[in-house]
């Protein structure tokens, strides 16, 4: 029971660190960015390179990583969603082209690695079990839970206290009010998709590292659970994506010990298909303002 | 003549069933809706038309029946509630449909789990694929400038503005959402009995991303639009299989950059698709006419 919780925990760190990120950029921009299951995967594979090409130590590579993930993140921005802005369907072919967008990454990725998994080298992470009563967590598990709880952590002070923080905050709520107030909006744009890529980027790592495992699809499986996160924590609410990451990745745990494996992934679309039903702003967001 | 013609058969029974899955994401996209169910349609239809036709030795027009009519009826009572929400929501909840039935047959033994079934008898021939295809696109073609046509017309620009005037938006875009589902049920069948098997893992995320990109690539404001872009998408790799080797590209990641790219250059510079290229190679012509000296 304390061991299923202990994974939970630990799988679920991972979905909401990758799911605070969309989340963001569907705040400010109503966007979703079906891209930023791209960015996860390439930035695994980055730290990859950087640890087995250049020799570099974890810690370093990353950080390292995770800030090509933010440049990814503004090329992406500058690519497919600059363009369209002011277009009236805006938020359905803001949807298409990240998706195009996502193809060119994978298409990418394929060239430079190849379709098979490839490994972190032996030793990348020193990994040694810890015994909390009943339950072992290993090193590994534990750092990664703490980095992504600090990520989440430091996103939430930056979002709340410093002006860069108001300002996205200011754009999500009306990207016009925010430019009568003085908002550079294309530049707030730009470092919310900066801050949302690195934070997919270090989630991307962090899963390589987890389960010792890089693919061009790794992104894929992991796309569509945060979009049952963001929904179940309400579109938009970066405290309801961290929470319901969690959760999720806590039911799925429990579905998997109690239930079996092959029903784990039809557990969390079937959460999220009764959110959209039952209760569409999700845990922790706003009734959503009519459309027109 | 001949020869050429055999050697592309395959291409051309492709071309026409990514012409009819294209097709399936237009009739939502035609009323303003972005659905995203169609692969877990397709897979229904495919498994029902696979099962009848190898287990029950059924015959194939009935299979293709079936197979159409179920994903439809499946349908109405899915759409009820899910054409309720808007844009990327939609989207949304119908991608984890697609997913469920995905997942469900993974999860179910009487069609070999994720192996999926295999050996379906050979049954579709070219001229199938093709009168289906033809018959979609008359259908669709006479809903404009129809009632109907009109009616859809009025959801996709303002939807509150539709129901305003007396247009009972959510019976038009359960219709067409069962239409759509009905095409890629008989897609799905036709392409079963093409490639003699069936497997999930051909009706994942992916699958439903190439029946829109071929809809959005081809132009999604006309109804033979998304035919023309799946066959210019499906013909695409033949063409590019000689251009890959010369610049030392595989191919797998060659087509996906290539793909996207045209995807991306299409959205951002063409946003009526393909169809609309004549009219903007004029305009873009008259703009660079010098002007006519004035007096």
């Amino acid at each position: 029971m304390g061991q299923q919780a202990i994974n939970g925990i630990f799988l679920g760190s991972i979905y909401a660190l990758f799911a605070v990120g969309y989340t963001l950029v569907f705040g400010v921009l109503d966007i979703l960015n079906l891209a930023h299951q791209a960015v996860f995967m390439l930035c695994a594979f980055t730290a990859l390179a950087f640890v087995s090409g250049l020799r570099l130590h974890i810690a370093l590579a990353l950080p390292l990583a995770a800030i090509v993930g933010g440049l990814l993140g503004i090329l992406l921005e500058r690519l497919a969603f600059r363009p369209l802005r002011g277009r009236a369907d805006s938020n359905i072919s803001g949807l298409i082209s990240s998706l195009a967008a996502a193809t060119i990454f994978e298409s990418f990725a394929l060239q430079m690695w190849g379709p098979d998994v490839s490994r972190f080298p032996f030793g990348t992470f020193p990994d040694k079990p810890i015994h909390l009563g009943a339950a072992t967590v290993s090193a590994l598990q534990l750092t990664i839970v703490a980095i992504a709880i600090a990520l989440m952590a430091l996103l939430t002070g930056l979002l709340s206290v410093t002006p860069l923080g108001r300002q996205i905050r200011a754009v999500a709520e009306s990207p016009r009010a925010a430019r009568i107030l003085g908002v550079d909006v294309d530049r707030v744009i730009a470092w919310s998709f900066f801050i949302s890529s690195a934070l997919g980027g270090a989630a991307g790592v962090l899963f390589g590292l987890a389960f010792n495992s890089v693919s061009p699809d790794i992104g894929r499986s992991i796309e569509l659970k945060g979009l049952a996160v963001i929904i179940l924590g309400g579109m938009g609410s970066v405290a309801g994506a961290v929470v319901a990451g969690f959760v999720l990745g806590i039911i799925e745990v429990f579905t998997v010990a109690q239930i079996g494996s092959s029903y784990r992934d039809a557990v969390s679309f079937g959460v999220l298909f009764l959110i959209l039903l039952v209760r569409p702003r999700g845990l922790l967001g706003h009734s959503a303002t009519r459309e027109a | 003549m001949l020869d050429w013609f055999l050697t592309y058969q395959s291409l051309f029974a492709f071309i026409g069933i990514n012409g009819l899955l294209a097709l399936s994401v237009y009739c939502t996209l035609s009323c303003g809706q972005l659905s995203l169910a169609n692969a877990g349609f397709m897979a229904i239809g495919a498994y029902a038309a696979a099962l009848l036709t190898l287990r029950a030795h059924a015959a194939f027009p009935l299979a293709l029946l079936v197979a159409t009519v179920v994903p439809a009826i499946v349908a109405v009572p899915l759409g009820l509630p899910v054409l309720r929400l808007r844009g990327v929501f939609l989207a949304i909840a119908t991608i984890g449909f697609g997913e469920v039935v995905r997942l469900a047959f993974v999860n179910w033994d009487y069609t070999n789990g994720a192996l999926g079934l295999v050996a379906i008898p050979q049954k579709t021939s070219l001229w199938m694929v093709w009168i289906a295809l033809a018959l979609a696109l008359y259908v669709l073609g006479r809903l404009r400038g129809s009632r109907i046509g009109y009616a859809l017309e009025a959801i996709r620009q303002d939807e509150p503005a539709s129901r305003a005037i007396g247009i009972a938006s959510t019976h038009y875009k359960v219709a067409m959402f069962a239409f759509g589902a009905a095409l890629a049920g008989l897609a799905g069948a036709l392409e079963a009995h093409f490639t003699f098997m069936v497997a999930p893992s051909g009706y994942g995320f992916g699958r439903v991303v190439d029946m829109l990109v071929y809809a959005v690539v081809g132009g999604d404001a006309i109804f033979y639009g998304p035919v023309l872009g799946a066959a210019f998408l499906t013909a695409l790799p033949e063409a590019l299989r000689g251009a890959g080797q010369a610049v030392g590209l595989a191919p797998g990641p060659l087509r996906l950059f290539v793909n996207g790219a045209i995807l991306l250059a299409v959205i951002l510079f063409l946003p009526n698709g393909l169809v609309s290229l004549p009219e903007a190679i004029r305009r873009w012509r008259m703009r660079r006419m010098p002007r006519a000296p004035l007096g």
